[in-house]
């Protein structure tokens, strides 16, 4: 079963929410939050958010976007990013990267690229890419990383567990590989989104 | 609640229109707006359903666990709701933002479903004293659009109708320890009776008539409103009346009446759809939430 997600981004707000003292005076401020439904986990969750975990996934995504989005642009200003995982199989922070850049791309913020993420981890001594709950628990090393595929350049780099530093060089080589997949699959349906509409709004 | 901010202008507009039966979008005052419902979208859970009331989108899973009978009812087992406002909705749900709604909505759930009729409890008993199925249902908001109540109380049917509880069997040792043998099938399962589970119906005073399945603009013209629960053969299982404004008795046993034929063609409609979801087994094509 595929992890799923659900994204909004409620855009541009000149107005900042909560305290004021946040406000940035030469750039944008990116604000997320990652929430995981209850019952999108085997095991039944009993907090969606507020929890350690996902606390580190909120500053996860924060500090990916904040690298991606030109922020310089708005200045005194919030961008919210709510992400909310339906269905969780493994790969959940790789899975909201995604549909968060989708959604960005959508609200109309420009970023400097794609950023595109996938997980990898290192079994029989094989780099696995995109690696599934069960590939997850076996509990070997695990490679998050988010890239933005036409620079080349790493926007997060997550590993835990341990691996030997010969084999890192290939997991790291298997993540970005199946990154730049993601990033060809990404572009491929927000161009064909932007042919359609501009073919209905057009004439 | 989210709500929008409408000018004089426009609250006239609605309310004047709703007197002559007539709504923004062009639906009269008993009808529903178009709903789209699926069963079986989140494969972790028991039972889950999705269901879409104009720009209102609810998600509803149940996990079914093992667990031990409440005291006072130590043959049944029971039900636990808990709702998540998602921040997807509406930024003001971030964080602890909507946790006042969630509770609200929360607390309504376990009160309509308060009552012998709703659910046979007793099918839920596995072990008396010792162990039953608890049925979580969780409740996650997606999207406001207005009339939260109905579609949620929708979607749990739903989600109920589609619930699948393996069948246990319990075997007792020759020392009087009982073990729990989980059917090896997976599809050897137990299903819930849903003919009995009430729907709500929120019925809204707009001016001096009141109006069936409000829109956010809609509930922004109303200062008072009545929910009722209604099961399919049209009994009232529980009510209770929101907002700042006042009703006065004879509008109640009005929207009363409203209330319970609206709600017995409501139950109509979901069980036909439920049973044509059904009938088309694993031959039916999932939408989920690609469309």
């Amino acid at each position: 079963p595929p992890s799923q997600a659900a994204l909004s981004q409620h855009g541009l707000s000149l107005q900042m929410r909560g305290s004021r003292s946040k406000t940035l005076h030469d750039r944008a401020l990116v604000n997320c939050q990652y929430s995981m439904a209850t019952f999108s986990t085997g095991e039944r969750k009993r907090r969606p958010h507020g929890d350690r975990k996902s606390n580190e996934m909120t500053q996860h995504l924060k500090q990916t976007f904040e690298a991606a989005i030109l922020t310089q642009l708005y200045p005194r200003s919030q961008i919210d990013i709510y992400v909310q995982i339906l269905q969780a199989d493994g790969g959940n922070y790789c899975a909201c990267v995604n549909a968060a850049t989708l959604a960005v791309i959508d609200a109309g913020i420009p970023m400097r690229d794609y950023v595109c993420a996938s997980s990898a981890g290192f079994i029989e001594d094989t780099p696995l890419a995109d690696l599934n709950y069960v590939e997850e628990a076996a509990g070997g090393p695990q490679v998050a990383l988010a890239l933005l595929p036409k620079s080349d350049q790493i926007a997060l780099l997550e590993m835990n567990s341990r691996l030997h530093e010969d084999h890192l060089e290939s997991v790291i080589e298997a993540a970005s590989k199946a990154c730049k997949d993601v990033y060809a699959v990404l572009d491929q349906v927000v161009r064909e989104h932007l042919q359609e509409v501009t073919t209905l709004l057009g004439e | 609640m989210a709500s929008v901010v409408l000018s004089e202008a426009e609250k006239v507009y609605i309310v004047h229109g709703i007197q002559e039966d007539l709504r923004v979008d062009g639906r009269g005052c008993e009808d529903y707006r178009c709903a789209e419902v699926e069963t079986d979208v989140v494969s972790n859970t028991s039972g889950s359903a999705r269901v879409k009331l104009g720009h209102t989108d609810i998600l509803v899973g149940v996990k079914a666990e093992m667990g031990t009978p409440k005291l006072e009812k130590p043959s049944e087992g029971y039900l636990e709701f808990f709702v998540d406002c998602s921040a997807n909705a509406t930024p003001e749900f971030e964080g602890r933002g909507g946790d006042e709604l969630a509770t609200e909505i929360a607390n309504t759930l376990y009160r309509i479903f308060n009552n012998e009729g709703s659910i046979d409890l007793k099918s839920l008993c596995i072990n008396p004293r010792e162990h039953c199925w608890v049925l979580y249902v969780d409740v996650l908001l997606l999207e406001c659009g207005g009339n939260l109540f109905d579609a949620i109380s929708i979607a749990v049917k739903a989600a109920l109708f589609n619930t699948r509880i393996p069948k246990v069997r319990v075997l007792e040792d020759e020392e009087g320890s009982k073990e729990i043998e989980l059917s090896d099938d997976p599809f050897d399962c137990i299903r819930l009776k849903v003919d009995n589970v009430p729907c709500i119906i929120t019925l809204s005073k707009i001016g001096y008539r009141h109006v069936v399945d409000a829109t956010l603009q809609e509930e922004a013209c109303s200062l008072a409103s009545l929910l009722i629960s209604v099961t399919s053969r049209g009994v009232v299982t529980c009510m209770k009346k929101v907002g700042k404004g006042s009703l006065d008795p004879e509008s109640i046993f009005e929207m009363m009446e409203t209330g319970k034929r609206v709600g017995k063609v409501l139950h109509t409609s979901l069980q036909k759809v439920l049973d044509k979801e059904e009938s088309l087994g694993t031959t039916r094509k999932k939408v989920g939430f690609l469309g």
